[in-house]
């Protein structure tokens, strides 16, 4: 049953084929064999996972399910969870257990849906290729001497893997959209303020936006319904009307404008992928779809703009983790600020401290307004390259990443070249669009490629139905990784 | 060499609101600590912020108040710096745009008046506070307070003695304490003052280097510290040094100010917007339902009560000092209207008295407005006298009745009856023949000792008026 999708198994559980129980046991199962040879999970909590599966059963039985009651979820292990470790894959949280629930846990938890486990993530979300995690990197489904892409490395890997049928991301700078296209599922990252940051623990708050990773667009929709949703405690969440983001998914795509950035298309892209998209733009123009050329003529701006941003806005969401009420403190210290340098010297890992700095020193007096006010201009002219785009297409599609899913170790020394792996997904971030990751091919060393479908605000249902269109008409979401047993 | 000192002050006003400014905890003082600290208090991994629009509403009522300008869109920012009472690492505060600018507050020194302009008010969230004391070797942290709303009122630099400082601090005291913003509890914290003092030579266009004195929470301290701090920086010049800018702190026990951190130890805040809050936005609705409860204020009031009541500008300024004294003076002449200026010699005399002996706010006084109105009816029909008014308004303190019951079981009635105090009187100068002759020799100290016999006849019941105008009829007529 774990080859199902999430639509596909809510069905069998309401046509009562098994149970909720049966499927999150054999799912358990799965976690702790290649579960733990993909270092997916960073926390399993068997007894907690099994007795929601029990509620839910009940919940079945007495005709009150809804789509995804019983279904087992794997979350990104920064979404607070009450009575689970929370670790963001840090040091500094290896022992913390979360009092509270997130927003989108309490979601889950309220239509009766699984907490299968808590998965592997980069540290605090920063990294682009899960190899910044406390818990040591994860390995990506389709090679296991390859990263499966980051932030969200352990939730792809997951739903690649056939581990869960669905797992919660985030996405601060492509952490949803890069790890799905290296590892051949599809992922969503909202428009910001759609999907509550409540209990989300923060890197960068202006940036940083919760999305599912599902296997097809289908799921995605499916997910959706459940995680987006005005939240009073989150001042930045948007109060919208509710949507039912499958209500569209089977629209025809007659007359879809697709624009085409041609800055997307340049040398930094490798032909591999390049293929990839292309072959993919041809399904869509078969489909109905037209094409355009559109600019984004400040996309060379977005990489530094957004590694000036992010780490201002981390810098001070990190500062909370200094040892004194909870987390990591250091087991000896002279003084106060001894135990504040101890605690977060040894909590802290290499590319956090890297980014604390970065942020601290744009923020400084003299710097700020060089820095980070400039930095927030550029944001605003992205934004505005944006909209002039849509007015000459519905959707922007292309690359996620430049390359394929790359081999552990392979750019660990060099930040700036980790960092251009963003080239393509961060400026949906900084303008707070909503972007998504499908596959449409593979690239070198037979590795998953994936098309990046971007939106206007608010303009999910419109993506959703442009991805299930595309995947009814293919079947690069149905490839199962070869080491993954079908 | 004559010097010119310049001062200005930064008030943080705890708001008065139930809860705190961006959680849903109670803002109640004096509970075990950390009972009141919720996970956004506590700054937990994934908490965020949402503003509470009553601190906003104080700002605003604050804002009218003082006439000042109030930002239709203002700025919350974070200033970040690490403490182990403050549990984010970043405070958030108003940096570059604030809620409220400009306005200003009439102080009187003396026979005085002076404008003091203010700069700016802003609202912040209140740190928590490190605990010492029962502690070895480690330090406590309460977090109760911590996102205690706060408003920060900051002054031009306008005032030129520490007698003007805290005249300020007074009248904004008054102010804040009056709209029903803070509760003006000192003692607690709900109204902190940092002093910036600086000297220049007279005639100088230049400020002198300024020190700022933090946290100072009396107003005698304020006074002192601010006088202690001017001697030092004079000496300082006049001795050929120079004052460094720096924040001190005022040592009550040794009644002196001492460096804390120097200019150049000043904390990079690296302030910048918070993502996690959108802009304030105050729209003009807002602020007209606002403006439409505001209390009147006390200059306000105190014209009033000279033209309404024709009191003097004293009686006046002493009755608008608070309002809760100004209401019990409303709430007395709603109950008895025709003699305002015996209301008032009763609120700001015996009542008042009676209140600082008893250390009593006014809002817990013994006697009513309503009791007080009813011993003031029996004053003015000359049932009593001013004697015989005050043991009546003992016995109301001291919770016997009003005034008519104590009157009636005491058989207080003032004797105005002008038969019965002739035949009193007649009694006394037939009994007194020394003094008659006395005061037929010039004696004038001889009047006042009938006077005396008169009244120690009656009991003190006889009206001492009466007794006067009777007596001096019958020793003028010789009888």
């Amino acid at each position: 049953m774990h080859q199902d999708t999430l639509a596909g198994l809510a069905r069998r559980l309401a046509a009562r084929e098994f149970s909720s129980v049966e499927l999150t046991r054999a799912l358990l199962d799965r976690a702790q064999s290649l579960g733990k040879t993909l270092n997916a999970y960073i926390t399993l909590d068997e007894e907690r996972s099994l007795a929601q599966a029990a509620a839910a059963d009940a919940r079945i039985a007495r005709g009150e399910a809804s789509p995804l009651t019983g279904i087992p979820i794997a979350h990104k292990d920064l979404f607070c969870a009450d009575g689970w470790r929370t670790t963001c894959g840090s040091k500094m949280l290896a022992n913390w257990i979360s009092p509270y629930d997130a927003h989108v846990i309490s979601r889950f938890n309220d239509i009766g849906a699984v907490l299968l486990g808590k998965a592997n993530m980069d540290e605090f979300a920063m990294g682009s290729s899960n190899e910044n995690s406390h818990f040591g990197p994860v390995r990506n489904p389709w090679e296991v001497s390859r990263v499966p892409g980051g932030s969200s490395g352990g939730s792809a890997a997951i739903v690649a893997a056939r581990l869960a049928p669905a797992a919660t991301g985030t996405d601060t700078g492509g952490s949803i959209r890069q790890p799905a296209a290296f590892t051949g599922v599809s992922g969503l990252r909202p428009t910001y303020g759609r999907v509550s940051r409540y209990g989300m623990v923060a890197f960068a708050s202006s940036l940083d936006q919760g999305g599912p990773l599902a296997r097809t667009a289908e799921d995605l929709a499916l997910m959706l319904n459940v995680m987006a949703g005005f939240d009073p405690r989150d001042s930045t969440s948007v109060d919208r009307p509710a949507e039912d983001f499958s209500a569209r998914l089977n629209a025809p795509l007659e007359g879809l404008r697709i624009g085409l950035p041609k800055e997307y298309f340049s040398a930094a892209l490798s032909q591999d992928v390049a293929t990839a998209i292309l072959a993919a733009i041809e399904a869509y123009k078969k489909l109905g779809a037209t094409v355009v050329e559109v600019s984004l003529p400040n996309q060379h701006l977005c990489v530094p703009a957004y590694y000036v941003l992010a780490p201002a806005e981390a810098s001070s969401n990190l500062a909370r983790y200094d040892g004194v009420r909870y987390g990591h403190r250091a087991s000896e210290y002279s003084d106060l600020l001894d135990m504040y340098k101890k605690s977060r010297a040894e909590g802290l890992g290499a590319e956090v401290k890297r980014r604390i700095l970065v942020g601290t020193y744009v923020l400084s007096h003299g710097y700020y307004d060089a820095y980070y006010l400039q930095a927030q201009k550029v944001r605003r002219l992205i934004a505005n390259d944006f909209k002039a785009a849509f007015a000459q297409c519905d959707v922007i599609m292309g690359p996620v990443a430049p390359s394929v899913a790359f081999p552990l170790g392979s750019k660990t020394t060099d930040p700036v070249q980790m960092y251009l792996e963003d080239l393509y997904t961060i400026s949906v971030n900084l303008a707070g669009l909503p972007g998504m990751s499908i596959p449409c091919g593979f690239g070198a060393a037979g590795m998953p490629v994936g098309l990046q479908i971007i939106g206007p605000w608010f303009e999910e249902a419109r993506m959703l139905n442009v991805a299930h269109r595309f995947q009814q008409v293919t079947d690069w979401h149905s490839k199962v990784p070869p080491g993954v047993d079908a | 060499m004559t010097w010119e000192v310049v001062i200005g002050l930064e008030t943080h006003t705890q708001l008065s609101t139930r809860s705190k400014i961006f959680s849903g905890a109670s803002t109640a003082f004096g509970a075990a600590p950390n009972t009141q600290a919720s996970a956004v208090d506590l700054a937990l991994p994934g908490v965020l912020p949402v503003l509470n629009r009553e601190a906003v509403a104080c700002a605003i009522k604050f804002g009218l108040a003082v006439g000042a300008t109030i930002a239709p869109r203002s700025i919350f920012a974070r200033k970040n710096y690490f403490y182990p009472d403050l549990p984010k690492g970043y405070q958030i505060s108003q940096y570059e745009l604030p809620v409220v600018a400009g306005g200003g507050l009439k102080i009187r020194v003396g026979e005085n008046e002076k404008f003091i302009h203010l700069t700016r008010a802003h609202l912040e969230e209140d740190a928590g506070k490190s605990l010492h004391e029962g502690f070895t070797d480690v330090s406590g942290i309460d977090l109760n307070r911590a996102g205690t709303p706060l408003l920060e009122i900051v002054t031009e630099p306008d005032m030129r003695s520490a007698a003007e400082a805290v005249a300020y601090a007074k009248a904004l005291h008054t102010l804040v304490v009056w709209l029903g913003i803070c509760d003006g509890n000192m003692q607690e914290g709900s109204f902190r003052c940092d002093a910036n003092v600086s000297v220049r030579r007279k005639g100088d266009e230049k400020l002198g280097t300024r020190c700022e004195i933090k946290n100072v929470n009396s107003f005698r301290f304020l006074e002192r510290a601010i006088e202690y701090e001017i001697r030092r920086q004079i000496e300082l010049i006049e001795d050929g040094g120079t004052v460094v800018q720096e924040t001190r702190l005022y040592d009550a026990d040794r009644d002196e100010t001492r460096s804390m951190r120097s200019k150049e130890d000043a904390m990079d805040y690296r302030y910048f917007p918070d993502p996690d809050l959108l802009p304030l936005m105050i729209s003009e609705e807002w602020i007209a339902n606002i403006r439409k409860e505001m209390p009147e204020l006390p200059d306000a009031k105190q014209a009033r009560f000279q033209s309404e009541y024709s009191l003097s500008a004293y009686d006046a300024a002493t009755l608008t000092a608070s309002k809760a004294v100004a209401d019990y003076y409303e709430r007395v002449l709603a109950k008895f209207r025709s003699e305002p200026k015996l209301a008032a010699n009763w609120v700001t005399g015996d009542l008042s008295a009676a209140l600082n002996r008893h250390e009593l706010e006014i809002g817990a006084s013994p006697v009513s407005a309503a009791a007080l109105a009813g011993l003031l009816k029996r004053i003015a029909d000359g049932t009593l006298s001013g004697k015989m008014a005050k043991d009546v308004f003992d016995a109301m303190w001291n919770g016997e009745g009003d005034a008519d019951a104590i009157i009636d079981q005491r058989g207080l009635k003032q004797m105005s009856d002008s038969g019965a105090i002739e035949a009193i009187v007649d009694q006394v100068l037939a009994a007194n023949p020394k003094s008659v002759e006395e005061f037929r020799a010039g004696k004038e100290k001889a009047f006042n000792a009938l006077v005396g016999q008169v009244m120690k006849a009656s009991q003190g019941k006889a009206n001492p008026a009466q007794v006067n105008e009777v007596l001096k009829r019958k020793l003028a007529a010789g009888t």
